[in-house]
């Protein structure tokens, strides 16, 4: 029985790491996105150097991330990621579709601003959510 | 397919978390196979064939009647 403990003890310090390590990755991105988009106007005013230097770190922390993502799935048990990678083909889908209607919405003048793409990226991590909620209840 | 995983977890008095450990998954995991929502993967299905001592076709058979 003491073995078993120690299976599931590794599972979940396996699994914690994991989990760390991209949530880690995920906050670089982010400040690192922050630093790109702001950096330029707000502090070294344009100059091409820090901006060029601000988005090759901004991609490098992206690869990261995907890299952190990439081992957490492959951390997950064989549910789990089945559970993830439906959320995911959902939300592709989701993504593609209403991405590209909503572009268009502006082209074919249905509405007078011009479409944000933090719009798309809000509605996927919706659909993410939403989709991986629906699929542990349905597995429950 | 109908499996007899919960039967033989209970024949052991294993707890859904115990064989979870032992099968290297969630409880979640071992939680749905039993319901029969899930259906495991065939190493997954060998590996608890080991773990009890039996043959695969002991503990999964086929339900859709073919």
């Amino acid at each position: 029985m003491n073995d078993l403990k120690a299976a599931g003890d590794d599972r979940a310090a396996n699994s914690n790491r994991n989990t760390t390590r991209l949530k880690i990755w995920t906050a670089a991105w982010v400040m690192t996105t922050a630093i790109a988009a702001f950096g330029a106007k707000l502090v070294w005013d344009f100059a091409p150097l820090p901006t060029i230097g601000a988005q090759l770190l901004n991609l490098g922390t992206g690869a990261g991330m995907i890299i952190a993502t990439s081992r957490y799935v492959q951390g997950l048990d064989e549910l789990q990621q089945k559970i993830f990678l439906q959320a995911g083909a959902i939300t592709l889908g989701v993504g593609l579709v209403c991405g590209l209607s909503y572009d268009l919405l502006e082209d074919v003048r249905l509405i007078a601003f011009e479409p944000e793409i933090s719009h798309l990226v809000i509605l996927m991590c919706l659909t993410f959510l939403a989709a991986t909620i629906v699929g542990h209840w349905r597995y429950r | 397919m109908k499996n007899r995983l919960k039967v033989l977890r209970a024949e052991r008095d294993w707890t859904q978390a115990q064989l979870a450990a032992e099968l290297d998954v969630s409880r979640q995991t071992i939680n749905a196979i039993e319901k029969g929502k899930f259906d495991p993967s065939l190493p997954l299905a060998f590996k608890a064939a080991r773990l009890f001592g039996l043959s695969i076709e002991d503990i999964f058979q086929d339900d859709t009647g073919r």
